[in-house]
């Protein structure tokens, strides 16, 4: 019963996270200089035209009132008009978010595996050449900005061995394997992106592990030090393991902003970037409120995931 | 040789001179460069050539000029913020514990939502109702990265705080202010180099790729990022374009990054925690 209280704990913090972080981005813009009108008006309005536009648009109502009211929409999947389309931002969104997601779902299902299985291996042949080899990789991933990483693959695998697209160019009704052909530059981005820093962090659970005393007893026993690994330091390394794969799965959401403009790929990412660049608020507080979704609801996960693998973890992390 | 008792990696050694071309370069720009920075000299995106060492970018200009040019903003902007987000930060970190514990647990409380978010989604929001101009940007990452330095420089400072010397300091009705300069700062510069170091890589890739995003610096000026948005097209047409700019970015990372580690190695740091959203 003790670990049901605790996801219960858990779950209710990253939801008062969540409400937090949405009253920050809906009042936040509440607090800085100039609003929407004035933003949408630009600087020569005049103020008669203002104080229009602005009852227009509700700016007169208190701000909290406000916030409730949109907080109201969007628990009932109403998410707004935006500024400069006029259409509801619901029925542009969730086409993008599909999209968002099977893009970061195809670079999870490379990266995870990928990063898991060469951290162990690096793990056992501590010092070896695939040891160093993934230091040096992750030194270069943390200091490649996204889209370096995008046009060197984009020069390689489309401009001179023409095997894969440039552009993510999708539609609907796409078929499954075109999508995935089309996609899969920008999620091979994403994975070098995050695959490296989630191998040195699986690397060094699985050795945190390896300085205890039971683990000295399975060697003193005689066991391979592969064995020892995978049967004694493997499961109770696991914790942190899944810990440090939901918060990079966490780091995909940032990272694909930058790659879906790269590869002109209609995500979410894009149309926030979008919407900014034209100063549509209601659109950019529509995706920022998905972005914080998806990043408190991975990073709550990761921690139920990571108490549930490791029955000592709970109480000292639930805060 | 050793710095401090401590070998210095030949890691370190590299980082070190690519850092140091790379501020020589933008510093004495106008005698580096080839060529002045808004001069035509060919076709659009010529490949690299005897004339124009790295080819031509989206209008003719020489690529070479205009990325020691750019280096000039790109560095110092990132420089700028990051200084500004380092006096936020370790000011109200250092507060935190040199105040009461009431300061100390609003400060962290506010602080703790902002660290649930990336810094991103929160940048684009101040963007989209302000719009983008080089002193916003400037303010806008200083504020929030410094959530980020708020911590180290909080848990710094407590161990610091239970010393002796600061007991005594304050039992000799010393005010916050002395407490803070005179007894904390001193102590807690080691890490805090290392920081800032680390701080420096996450923000200047981070203008960089606002400024590739189109949301960063704005024309007439140029850094590497927004050279990257401009000749992004050169790929369609099998050029190599905007690999420079980005290469250029990533070479002055990786400099910092290496020192940025051996800083980090002589305080038993694990590598690599300078990847962070």
């Amino acid at each position: 019963m003790e670990i049901l209280r605790f996801i219960a704990t858990r779950a209710a913090l990253g939801v008062l996270t969540l409400i937090a972080v949405s009253l920050l981005l809906y009042l936040g813009t509440q607090l800085l200089p100039g609003d929407v009108a004035s933003a949408l008006l630009g600087q020569s309005a005049t103020p008669e035209a203002l104080a229009v536009l602005r009852a227009k648009l509700g700016l007169n109502v208190p701000a909290w009132l406000r916030y409730l009211h949109w907080l109201w929409g969007v628990l009932h999947g109403n998410l707004g008009t935006s500024l400069t389309s006029g259409t509801p931002i619901a029925s542009a969104l969730m086409p993008r978010l599909a999209n968002t997601l099977f893009l970061a779902g195809y670079a999870a299902i490379i990266a995870v595996p990928l990063a898991v299985g060469l951290g162990i291996l690096a793990a056992i042949r501590e010092g070896g050449i695939l040891d160093r080899v993934s230091t040096m990789l992750s030194l270069a991933t943390i200091s490649f900005p996204e889209f370096f990483v995008s046009y060197i693959l984009i020069v390689v695998f489309a401009s001179q061995l023409g095997w894969l697209p440039s552009l993510a160019t999708v539609y609907d009704g796409m078929g499954f394997w075109d999508r995935v052909d089309a996609t899969t530059l920008p999620a091979l981005t994403l994975v070098l992106v995050v695959v490296a820093h989630m191998l040195r962090m699986t690397r060094t659970s699985t050795l945190a592990v390896m300085s205890a005393p039971y683990v000295e007893t399975a060697f003193l026993k005689g066991l391979s030090r592969s064995q020892v690994v995978l049967g004694h330091a493997l499961p109770n390394a696991l914790g942190p393991i899944i810990a440090v794969v939901a918060l990079n799965l966490a780091y995909l959401v940032v990272g694909v902003v930058v790659v879906e403009v790269v590869f002109v790929y209609p995500g979410v990412g894009q149309l926030m970037v979008d919407a900014v660049s034209k100063r549509d608020l209601p659109t950019v507080q529509a995706c920022g409120l998905v972005f914080a979704i998806a990043f408190i609801g991975l990073n709550t996960l990761a921690d139920i995931l990571a108490a549930l693998a490791n029955p000592r973890l709970r109480g000292r992390r639930g805060r | 040789m050793k710095i401090g008792g401590h070998k210095v990696p030949v890691t370190a050694y590299i980082g070190a001179l690519i850092v140091l071309l790379a501020l020589i370069a933008i510093l004495f720009a106008p005698w580096v460069a080839p060529y002045p920075q808004t001069k035509i000299v060919g076709g659009v995106w010529d490949p690299p050539n005897a004339h124009d060492l790295l080819g031509t970018d989206s209008i003719g200009r020489d690529m070479l000029s205009r990325l020691i040019f750019g280096g000039r903003t790109s560095v110092t902007i990132a420089l700028v913020a990051t200084t500004l987000t380092m006096i936020i930060g370790i000011g109200l970190g250092f507060l935190a514990v040199a105040t009461n514990k009431i300061v100390d647990n609003i400060l962290s409380r506010i602080i703790d939502v902002m660290l649930a978010m990336p810094i991103l989604i929160f940048a684009l929001m101040v963007f989209a109702v302000l719009g983008t101009s080089i002193p916003i940007m400037i303010i806008t990452i200083s504020t929030l990265e410094s959530t980020r330095v708020f911590r180290l420089a909080r848990a710094v400072a407590m161990n610091i705080t239970v010393l002796d010397y600061v007991q005594v300091a304050r039992l000799r009705g010393e005010g916050v202010g002395w407490v803070i300069f005179r007894e904390i700062l001193p102590n807690a510069l080691p890490p805090l180099i290392a920081e800032f170091g680390l701080r420096f890589c996450f923000t200047f890739l981070f203008i960089a790729s606002l400024s590739f995003l189109g949301l960063g610096i704005q024309p007439p000026a140029a850094d590497w990022g927004s050279m990257v948005h401009d000749n992004a097209q050169a790929i369609s047409f099998g050029g190599y374009a905007p690999l420079f700019p980005a290469g250029a970015i990533a070479l002055v990372t990786i400099g910092v990054n290496l020192i940025v580690d051996w800083l980090l190695s002589i305080h038993a740091l694990p590598s690599g925690t300078g990847a962070e959203v």
